[in-house]
């Protein structure tokens, strides 16, 4: 089948404003909801569902979730792993003081944690940008990581400051299997996906990107930029401590303060430049890009027979890694989601060249 | 030109005694000036005059250090640029500052963006009232689109598109606010001659259709004389002139301002 929009004629505004107006990108959509939620569950096995789905899942929501603040609003943050570690923190301590909470509330209740804390470290954004700012979402990462590491009281006093929890349960099901855990987390991602792409259609989505692309012109035009760029910061994290709690119960169990560094904030990041900026489609490709090609590229060399001393593959990961970073970005530097984007231009006029 | 057929209303808008400095640099001194309703005045000026410091000061960007601006009988020291907008005053630039990553159509939405009032939970699940605005707002645009018959690129991102046509799309994103007061800096600036001859039957169009006052700059005499009902000169930040085009091109400052002293 073409992938046309000819003779799909819009006769009413509600028509030409869906999501997907062309008929071939509905179905195209249909598809992956059917291969992610009925074949993926039949076809893969534990360790794929452990080392593949769940992550480039958790990491995906992340990604959106900070494209909405980075790509949409244009505000550069190096907090995630942060907003990440204020979710999954706050998640625990809700579940664990109170018992009765059902978990997937403590979730929210994480996400909506991280919000008050990015509301509170996006308030510099009123005075400073770009690199400025980058720096001023630092100091936030570098806050969290000492206040979970110090602060005994959110760890619940364990001795050794790390924490292990119990598989999630809600109403009696338990989160337990790989494919359960996968199924949560996909429920939750494409929920969290729709929410993304309704907001950033609409008014507030405008107002976010009107603040990205001339600050000046949109508050003349009566956005206020306290209120775009607060909120783009609090759908931005809740989004994250959400991740950040699911990432924390559904893919870890058990954690430390470490494992939401500075390192993770990095790879969000580079999720999100490398996906494409200001595209919800991009978070998802960029976190499976970065997700996977250090997999990959660990076993290339199992795979192509040559044999090597794990040191030197890890140290090769990490030079392809970075060379295919800056390869990917000198190519197409509005990332994955524009190479998608320009193949869909050219299948609407495929074979014919103009 | 035809202010004899067209009624104005009372003043909509009052300078008093303006003067604003930057430092030690002096943009506007004392200036004085007043904008009848259903107006269109154009402010002229050599470069560096203090015109669109002029505009800043109206729409709240810069603050006065002195004076006082009366709009709609309301006296106002510091106002926001947001808030004047919430007023009725829109504008577009002299450098165009177009929302670039966007497409025409969500520039032009985005000027419509005080008229809109859903929740955040409507707009998070698109339903609603959320919903409905979107199309209903949609259909306020369209009109504009038609207006200024750019129906064509409705949905291309403005980065990608010629000059003459941004300024066009800045001028709807202006009116998608349904303004009571427009100011237009410099609308038709390093334009060909057929552009400014629709960009000057749009503007004519708007005052005279929608009722609009407009404040405009413009450099090209030609323009500014065929349009506009009243002139404000301007030189080194102070008012040399204010009268009908006829009367300005027989002022003895404002010619001198313009081609300089003999003597």
């Amino acid at each position: 089948m073409f992938y046309r929009e000819a003779g799909q004629f819009k006769t009413s505004y509600k028509a030409d404003q869906a999501v997907f107006p062309i008929f071939q990108d509905r179905i195209f959509v249909a598809i992956w909801l059917f291969l992610g939620f009925v074949v993926v569950p039949m076809l893969a096995n534990e360790y794929v569902f452990r080392a593949i789905f769940i992550p480039v899942i958790i990491m995906a929501l992340a990604a959106i979730g900070l494209n909405l603040l980075v790509g949409y609003c244009g505000q550069v943050s190096l907090g995630s792993g942060a907003f990440m570690a204020v979710g999954a923190y706050a998640a625990y301590n809700f579940m664990i003081r109170i018992p009765e909470l059902n978990p997937l509330i403590c979730f929210l209740l994480g996400g909506l944690s991280a919000t008050v804390v990015g509301v509170i470290f996006g308030i510099p954004s009123l005075r400073i940008k770009g690199f400025y700012l980058a720096v001023a979402t630092l100091a936030l990462q570098f806050f969290t990581d000492w206040t979970f590491s110090r602060i005994d009281w959110f760890t619940n006093y364990t001795p050794s400051g790390s924490i292990a929890v119990q598989p999630v349960e809600v109403w009696g099901f338990v989160f337990d299997s790989p494919i359960r855990k996968y199924l949560l987390c996909l429920t939750v991602l494409v929920i969290f996906t729709v929410i993304a792409k309704n907001l950033v259609r609409g008014r507030i989505g405008r107002a976010w990107m009107a603040t990205r692309d001339m600050d000046v012109a949109a508050e003349i035009i009566g956005i206020r930029p306290i209120y775009a760029k607060l909120s783009a910061f609090a759908v931005s994290s809740f989004f994250i401590g959400v991740a950040g709690a699911l990432w924390a119960y559904v893919h870890l169990g058990s954690w430390e303060p470490l494992a939401f560094d500075i390192n993770l904030s990095f790879s969000i990041l580079f999720m999100v430049i490398i996906g494409g900026l200001g595209s919800i489609v991009g978070g998802m490709l960029g976190a499976t890009f970065i997700t996977l090609l250090p997999l990959f590229l660990n076993q290339l060399p199992i795979w192509l027979g040559i044999n090597m001393s794990t040191a030197m593959v890890s140290h090769l990961e990490y030079m392809i890694f970075g060379g295919l970073i800056i390869f990917f970005l000198a190519v197409e530097p509005l990332g994955l989601a524009r190479i998608w984007q320009i193949t869909k231009e050219k299948l609407r006029l495929w074979p014919f060249p103009h | 030109m035809n202010d004899t057929e067209r009624k104005l209303g009372p003043t909509i808008l009052k300078a008093d005694n303006i003067s604003l400095a930057f430092g030690g640099v002096k943009a506007l001194t004392d200036i004085s000036f007043e904008v009848k309703e259903h107006e269109i005045l154009a402010i002229i000026g050599p470069n560096g005059a203090g015109k669109s410091s002029m505009l800043n000061v109206i729409n709240g960007v810069y603050h006065p250090n002195a004076g006082s601006v009366t709009y709609r009988g309301n006296v106002r020291q510091q106002m926001k640029p947001h808030e004047a907008a919430t007023q009725g005053i829109a504008r577009t630039f002299q450098n165009i500052a177009l929302f670039k990553g966007m497409s025409v159509l969500d520039n032009i939405m985005t000027g419509r963006t005080l008229k809109m009032h859903a929740g955040f939970l409507a707009q998070c699940l698109y339903v609603g009232r959320a919903r409905n605005e979107e199309i209903q707002h949609r259909k306020k645009v369209e009109e504009i689109i038609d207006f200024l018959q750019i129906q064509s690129i409705r949905k291309t991102p403005v980065g990608r598109l010629p000059y003459g046509l941004q300024k066009r799309v800045e001028l709807g994103r202006a009116l998608a606010s349904e303004p009571v007061l427009l100011l237009l800096d410099e609308p038709m600036a390093g334009m060909n001659i057929e552009e400014k001859e629709d960009m000057s039957r749009f503007i004519l169009d708007v005052n005279d259709e929608f009722g609009t006052t407009i404040v405009l700059i413009e450099h090209d005499m030609g323009v500014v004389m065929d349009l506009s009902d009243r002139i404000v000169v301007l030189d080194y930040g102070k008012k040399i002139g204010d009268g009908t085009p006829t009367e300005i091109r027989n002022n003895k400052e404002v010619i001198d301002a313009y081609l300089g002293v003999s003597d």
